[in-house]
């Protein structure tokens, strides 16, 4: 058994790392408080090949394994999380689907220009009444004159409305009990983007719903076959949760860091908060559960790069570090005390940002009943 | 145009000193000497300026270097030759650079360039010395560069102003981090770099006998290395709104004001 990173999965932290902390950081607050899009950042991150990190070279990614994803993401949530979410739903949900399932044809039309970050791709799958049953999906697609002709809506859409939002793809009824797979263009006449939604983190990631009125695409935008919508996201999914439970290991790292260094800073009663037990005992119970999720999710990643099973293992990292995130940043504001509660301390942030991660790609429910299915049960 | 780039590891965080070797401890986790970032970024500049040539990474150091050389191809250097070997393990200024320089000579390169220091040894003189060696001019503190018609012309940084010094080729350099920005390593170039040429080499092999490395090649003898003194007791501010006029209250009663 060998647990060490290679070099390349080191370097990729490294340089992730860096760039997290001398270009992320610097603006992460006032991005939050804006609610503003990271344009500049995206741009400097399709420069370094970041957001196209999976998808191979011949289609304009950077051709890496899951795991250096994973570290990727984790690094940069350790940061801010808007901008890792940006990154891990493009890669993850955007792009995926039409790199996995698209035709030769799809994915020269698509990949070079999403892979390379140049344009942002979506993933629209929960409805207002469709969200944990997604199953439940009301969106219709009937073919009509060589067109698929779209009419439904979606809700917490990310990265559909942005200036450089290229795509979304939907999933849609195409028959009694049929879900199929469909890719929209922006720009569509028919396709409504709202404003981009108030959430309570996430400030600066972009959040829309999305309608659908009559909204024709052509024929071949349907991503691969027809009657597959199903088994395609339930796969898209199973992928995505690595990603999002790499989020939980680096919000928890970061909420960790924050909340380590202050505790040396801050005196009470003559001495750093960190000589008290009650403090050490937070942070090394911290410590200990970030270690355990890290190894989680990075089994779930080796064995996806190993081309073995990995849906169980996703589902129980995804699971393990949203609850370990939640814990940690409540821990770290805890520690941070009335100054955590202020905007100007940055755990008060990762403590917003958060919760969506026990939410989002599947609930903490989900996720348990998708482990109970894995164990048999 | 060939560029050679001298690059050293070093530990990464706090320094700590090993009592028994009075060496540093280099145990640790290592990163590129981030000096050196500056001297790749502008080796790298200038190539893709003259839409020709190779950088090629120079370093003396132990196996572990191979991670902060892998850096510098990742970064978009073409090819590495890391110098290592036991025997030059406690090298002083005078040994390193002898087994630079036969590192170097066997390059020839038509510039070498060097980040100005160390962020370990904070030695500053290693550019100089190994000049010596190649007998080649060298300008130093360099904060701007510019290679023309077999010269080369730096803006070099003083405590007085700007100096320009105009050197012919081939020749030394030591950049400032004032010089440039250097680039975060692509992810296509983290991927690509283990498929770069690297070269790992004995001092047997660069015909160097072993007792002009290491400490049987040194002419300097570290009798002592101490952490620094501790401050002693430092009085503390916390800022109440009055922590400015208390500094000054502070300041007068020791008569420093």
């Amino acid at each position: 058994m060998n647990l060490d990173l290679s070099q390349e999965h080191e370097l990729v932290r490294s340089t992730v790392r860096e760039f997290a902390v001398e270009r992320v950081a610097p603006v992460a607050e006032e991005l939050d408080r804006e609610s503003r899009f990271p344009y500049e950042l995206v741009a400097e991150l399709a420069e370094l090949g970041l957001m196209g990190m999976p998808i191979p070279e011949e289609y304009g990614g950077a051709g890496t394994d899951t795991l250096s994803y994973a570290i990727a993401v984790e690094e940069l949530t350790r940061i801010d999380s808007s901008v890792a979410i940006t990154v891990a739903a493009h890669t993850s949900l955007g792009t995926m689907p039409i790199y996995l399932f698209g035709t030769e044809a799809q994915k020269r039309e698509w990949l070079p220009r999403l892979a390379s970050g140049r344009n942002l791709a979506a993933f629209g799958l929960t409805e207002p009444e469709a969200g944990s049953d997604a199953g439940a999906t009301r969106t219709r697609a009937e073919a009509r004159d060589g067109s698929w002709v779209i009419n439904g809506s979606k809700i917490f859409i990310t990265n559909a409305g942005t200036d450089i939002s290229a795509c979304v793809t939907i999933t849609a009824l195409t028959g009694e009990g049929e879900i199929s797979n469909l890719i929209v263009s922006n720009g569509t006449p028919g396709y409504g983007i709202s404003q981009p939604m108030h959430k309570l983190g996430w400030h600066a990631s972009d959040t829309r719903e999305l309608s659908f009125e009559h909204c024709a695409v052509p024929e071949g935008n349907l991503l691969g076959e027809r009657g597959r919508g199903y088994q395609q996201f339930l796969e898209i999914l199973d992928g995505g949760r690595i990603s999002v439970a790499a989020m939980g290991v680096g919000l928890a790292q970061g909420a960790y860091d924050l909340a380590f260094a202050y505790a040396q800073e801050r005196r009470q009663f003559g001495r750093p908060i960190s000589k008290f037990q009650a403090v050490q005992f937070k942070l090394a119970d911290m410590a200990t559960e970030i270690e355990a999720g890290r190894a989680l999710v990075y089994k779930a990643a080796w064995l996806k790069d190993q081309g073995r099973p990995f849906a169980r293992e996703a589902a129980m990292a995804k699971l393990y570090t949203g609850e370990l995130s939640n814990r940690a940043a409540n821990w770290a504001l805890q520690i941070h005390g009335g100054y955590g509660y202020m905007d100007e301390y940055a755990i008060s942030r990762l403590y917003r940002d958060q919760k969506i991660l026990e939410i989002g790609e599947g609930t903490n429910e989900v996720q348990r009943m998708v482990i109970a299915r894995h164990l048999g049960l | 145009m060939k560029i050679a780039v001298c690059v050293k590891q070093v530990p990464e965080g706090s320094r700590r000193i090993d009592a028994a070797t009075k060496r540093l401890d280099r145990s640790g986790e290592g990163a590129l000497n981030p000096y050196d970032a500056y001297a790749v970024e502008e080796a790298l500049r200038l190539r893709d300026a003259s839409g020709e040539g190779e950088v090629v990474v120079v370093s003396v150091g132990p196996a572990s270097a191979a991670d902060a050389i892998r850096k510098t191809l990742a970064m978009g250097a073409d090819r590495a030759v890391l110098v290592s070997d036991d025997a030059a393990a406690g090298s002083d200024l005078v040994a390193t650079s002898y087994v630079l320089a036969n590192a170097l000579e066997r390059e020839s390169s038509d510039l070498v360039v060097f980040g100005y220091q160390a962020a370990d040894s904070d030695g500053a003189v290693l550019w100089a010395a190994v000049a010596d060696r190649l007998r080649r001019p060298v300008v130093s503190q360099v904060a701007e560069l510019r290679l023309e018609s077999g010269r080369v012309r730096g803006k070099r940084q003083t405590e007085f102003g700007y100096d320009v010094i105009e050197a012919p080729l081939p020749a030394v350099v030591a950049v400032t981090d004032a010089i440039n920005e250097p680039r975060y390593p692509s992810l296509k170039g983290i991927m690509g770099a283990k498929r770069k040429p690297q070269e790992t080499l004995t001092l047997a092999e660069l015909g160097i006998e072993a007792e002009r490395a290491g400490e049987a090649g040194s002419r300097t003898v570290v009798l002592a290395l101490n952490e620094p003194p501790s401050r002693g007791e430092a009085r503390r501010i916390e800022d109440d709104g009055d922590a400015a006029a208390r500094i000054v209250e502070f300041l007068l009663e020791k008569r420093l004001l």
